[in-house]
């Protein structure tokens, strides 16, 4: 370990600091009586040699990884204006209220009656989520965006394949789309279109009106866009879509832009799929755990997943009054019937099947429930306006210094381009990225969308304050001028983070995945 | 609200300075036509009245301790107070993933420790960063040995879990690749080897270790005929189980997945959990998913980045080996904590008091009158008996004494409903354990007869 007038030393791994007969936890001893373990595995095939996991105290560990924390960035740190991956504040009382033991010890096969405040929860966060997108009926199982992806185009050609639809074969994106929309419809056995943007970064609607035809399954789109830019022509866009038999896909990524301003539902949206790692508040996790549900129109909801959380009538199966706990949404009625029952809904004979085991990731289902709850109608509106006007200053500053290719009224976020820089001083984007760094702000995302050269995505979200935009604003600005006056500055950067540039290159050509013992 | 930022005078000189009159002008580009107002939703609340609210549902679910005996896939394990304090540290928690690897070493380094990890418990070279969960990772398993072997034939072993071969047809239900059920052997419940008709054109065979029984596979006559196939074997291995039996890279298997559920992370109602993937070197450039490698910063000192990221989505768009983005990258740290706590010492030992006291279980449950096992196949730490009443009734009358007996598999199959799955782990007491026997004893004596609204 090399030691340096950076701000944090690198750590070495658990397998490096691992020493013999060292260990962290202990397990209770079986106290039952029980012949040896080679008489009880008796029949099977034994392991020969114990596993390389690392022997190391309490102690060392927890340092361990509290030194390994220090080498991140995070939202909780400082700026992290990722574009299209919404890093707003994860609010604190969502972790905590997810911690309960009562959420925490439930096992997903005890009976309903065991799992009522559970069920509960996701029944309402579902009901939540289609009024904020306007859709009919939602899916929670989805672990995230990609995966509410999968489900929704595999729902899709259930749908086409029940209604003389089996023969279309081809999903168009923009070619502003998420790689995942693509990756989505080649793994559910289709064929991809990509349609050439607009000059004005949006999809045009002869080149749709060409691409449309009978072989079209479906489009999948981003609105606003991952230009940051709402689709003007949605409207036609759709119509024109459904008018050739296919449906329509929105991918939710940027849902962020428009609560309480647009619904999806409103816009002819056939499946909506939201990030509830983005959109509702959830941490990121340092990649996951995320959650994807997926929200449909009524003609495709036989075709979802099952099971479904569902809602019993209280007549159905009366309860006595004495059964109503404090908080029930609805409390015990006049009659004397009581709280509404919840359960799993199997009996979903044209259902694609599910995507995967249990039902959700239930955790960060708990964490969007407690933010919305905090939010409610009006602050998720307040936040939309907010994001919306936090992009909008940030591209308003920054237009005089990096060029803007499409440079009006954008959404919750912006693409600009250090194409000027790399013209003039030899310092590109990633350059640009790499510099922001010093700063202690995370960079935008670099080289996304394809279709802008050197590209910068800026997200800043609505829980960046004034004051941190005119810093960011501040730092951008100082970097053009670095750019001019001392380009390897920037090229070099960065130049206070735990690490310089990795080489990518070595990495790949001969990758180490895994630590080995004469190594390190 | 206090997550919004923004006092009316900030909105103020920020519209100004944009150049909107109000804030209703910057949302012109979306037609007059869409245009909503505001959201059906309640006002928002208080911390306070969101901590209670969300509390009291916590407090309406009702769970059972150490007197759960549930698993089929998930399984209560105790988790040390340190996984949760460290997993639960901001700089994990909010990062997103590690795209600029100057400012994420703590992220990579962690994914880089889960894949030697995984990679030490399956004992194949590579692991990925993780992927949603198991059942969904032993699809993607299937998927990858379609695109290795150009083949498109699956075939799944009745011994892997049902929700598990659901989600397999799910997946394969889009590129239409054909899934075919293999047979158990009804008395031992291990997975019929299938001869060399039933495997032609087959890409791929999954099993299950232990499988969905609870029986120990023998996983090497498998990987055999697979092989002989053509074939690749992928095996979704119970991580539980792995100090002790042997890991599917040791008897044959070309791929291994399965849930990292036992460690780190608690039941929560099936999620979030994470998923693994480990292969032999031959597939590592059709995995799906991230993959953390070592290499060198400008200063060559030690690093870890993002690598051969040309098998993935936002590098390959359409010619990606999977759609994933996201994974479970949290609770895969949560089980890389669990299990470097517990080292190879621990491990092997959490093994031996789960399989000692599940076997003391199941032969005290196996004397009472009418009780057997429903295999005879050696088993770890879950087994399934065969009750002489229907086992969704059992049980409810267990949970009036105040045991959660096990998971009724009538749920899963009408013809399994005389049969009960039972799970032990470490926290499961021998006072638990005698209590279960003693209510069963009682409940087998006083059978229900009528079904109760579930």
């Amino acid at each position: 370990m090399t030691d340096d007038c950076r701000g944090s030393r690198l750590e070495p791994l658990t397998f490096d600091r691992s020493r013999p007969g060292h260990r962290g936890a202990t397990v209770p001893t079986a106290g039952v009586p029980a012949a040896p373990i080679a008489h009880l595995l008796a029949g099977a095939s034994l392991r020969t040699r114990p596993p390389a996991l690392p022997e190391l105290s309490e102690p060392e560990i927890v340092r361990h990884y509290t030194r390994l924390s220090h080498l991140n960035h995070s939202v909780d740190l400082g700026m992290y204006p990722l574009g299209s991956c919404t890093m707003k504040y994860n609010p604190k009382i969502n972790d905590e209220v997810a911690q309960a033991r009562g959420f925490t010890d439930l096992h997903p096969y005890q009976t309903e009656d065991d799992a009522q405040g559970t069920l509960e929860l996701m029944w309402e966060l579902e009901q939540a989520l289609l009024v904020v997108t306007g859709m009919c009926r939602a899916t929670l199982q989805p672990a995230a965006g990609a995966h509410g992806e999968l489900v929704g185009i595999l729902m899709i050609r259930a749908f086409h394949r029940d209604n003389g639809g089996a023969s279309r074969d081809t999903v168009i994106v923009p070619d502003s789309a998420h790689g995942t929309n693509l990756a989505t419809a080649t793994m559910a056995g289709y064929k991809v279109v990509e349609l050439k943007s607009s000059d004005r970064g949006l999809i045009d609607l002869d080149t749709l009106r060409s691409n449309l035809s009978e072989k079209t399954a479906a489009l999948m789109l981003t609105n606003p866009n991952t230009l940051g830019l709402f689709e003007e022509d949605i409207l036609e866009i759709t119509r024109l879509t459904h008018e050739a038999g296919a449906l329509v896909y929105y991918d939710g990524a940027n849902l962020n832009a428009i609560m309480g301003k647009a619904r999806p539902g409103d816009m002819g949206m056939d499946v909506v799929h939201m990030n509830l790692h983005k959109t509702f508040s959830t941490p990121h996790g340092g990649g996951g755990p995320g959650a994807g549900p997926l929200a449909v129109c009524a003609r495709l909801e036989p075709y979802l997943p099952a099971p479904l959380v569902s809602r019993r009538d209280p007549n159905e199966a009366p309860m006595r009054r004495a059964d109503c706990r404090e908080g029930c949404a609805s409390g015990p009625d006049d009659d004397g019937a009581c709280c509404p029952r919840f359960g799993l809904d199997y009996d979903r004979p044209a259902s694609i099947g599910r995507v995967r085991g249990f039902y959700g990731n239930v955790g960060v289902l708990e964490r969007a429930y407690a933010y919305i709850l905090s939010m409610g109608g009006d602050g998720l509106t307040q936040a939309s306006e907010d994001a919306v006007m936090n992009a909008n200053y940030l591209r308003t500053r920054l237009s005089g210094t990096y060029d803007i290719p499409h440079d009006r009224l954008c959404m919750h976020e912006f693409v600009a381009s250090a194409s000027r820089q790399k013209r003039d001083t030899g310092v590109a984007a990633r350059d640009v990225a790499k510099r922001i760094l010093d700063h202690g702000v995370h960079a935008p995302t670099i080289y996304f969308p394809l279709i802008v050269p050197e590209a910068l995505m800026i997200e800043p979200t609505e829980t960046e304050s004034l004051a941190g935009l005119d810093a960011f604003v501040d730092i951008l600005v100082a970097i053009d001028r670095e750019a001019h006056e001392s380009p390897e500055v920037v090229t070099g950067a960065p130049h206070t983070t735990p690490i310089r540039r990795p080489d990518e290159t070595r990495a790949a050509r001969d990758p180490m995945l895994r630590w080995r013992s004469d190594t390190g | 609200m206090g997550y919004l930022v923004h006092t009316d005078a900030d909105r103020a000189l920020m519209l100004r300075r944009i150049g909107a009159a109000s804030v209703d002008d910057l949302f012109t580009p979306i037609p007059r036509e869409l245009r909503t107002t505001a959201l059906d939703l309640p006002p928002g609340s208080p911390e306070s009245e969101v901590a209670a609210r969300v509390t009291s549902l916590a407090e309406r679910n009702r769970t059972w301790g150490s007197r759960s005996f549930l698993g089929a896939g998930c399984y209560h394990i105790y988790v040390p107070a340190a996984v949760r304090s460290l997993t639960g540290r901001s700089e994990f928690a909010t990062a997103y993933t590690p795209y600029q690897p100057e400012v994420s070493q703590g992220t990579l380094q962690h994914i880089f420790e889960f894949q030697t990890t995984i990679s030490e418990l399956t004992e194949l070279p590579v692991a990925n960063a993780s992927m949603y969960d198991g059942a969904s990772a032993l699809a993607e398993g299937a998927f990858l040995a379609a695109r290795h072997t150009s083949r498109d034939g699956i075939l799944v072993s009745a011994g892997v879990h049902p929700e598990a071969r659901e989600v397999v047809r799910t997946y394969a239900s889009g590129p239409g690749l054909p899934v075919a059920d293999l047979a158990l052997d009804p008395s031992s419940g291990r997975t019929l080897v299938p001869d060399a008709a039933r495997l032609e054109g087959a890409a791929a065979v999954l099993v299950q270790q232990p499988n969905f029984f609870g029986i120990i596979e023998d996983l090497e006559p498998l990987a055999e005929a697979a092989h002989a196939a053509g074939a690749l074997l992928v095996v979704s291995q119970n991580l539980l189980a792995a100090g002790l039996l042997a890991p599917p890279g040791q008897v044959g298997a070309d791929v291994a997945v399965g849930d990292v559920q036992p460690f780190g992370n608690p039941p929560n109602y099936g999620g979030p959990f994470a998923g693994f993937m480990a292969c032999a070197d031959s597939y590592v450039r059709q995995l799906p998913g991230r993959l953390v490698g070592e290499t060198l910063d400008a200063d060559g000192r030690r690093c870890f980045t993002l690598t051969m990221q040309a098998r993935e989505q936002h590098i390959r768009r359409a010619k990606a080996t999977s759609n994933i983005c996201s994974n479970q990258a949290l609770c895969a740290l949560a089980a890389t904590i669990h299990l470097a706590l517990l080292g190879p010492t621990g491990l092997r030992e959490l093994g031996a008091t789960c399989i000692a006291r599940a076997h003391y279980l199941h032969q005290r449950l196996t004397e009472l009158p009418g009780v057997s096992s429903a295999h005879d196949g050696p088993f770890f730490n879950e087994f399934a008996i065969r009750l002489p009443v229907d086992a969704a009734l059992f049980a409810e009358s267990l949970r009036e004494l105040g045991v959660d007996p096990g998971v009724p598999l009538g749920r899963f199959d009408p013809a399994w409903t005389p049969l009960l799955l039972v799970a032990v782990t470490e926290i499961n007491s021998p006072r638990d354990l005698d209590a279960y026997v003693d209510a069963a004893a009682d409940a087998l004596a006083h059978p229900k007869e009528a079904v109760h609204d579930r």
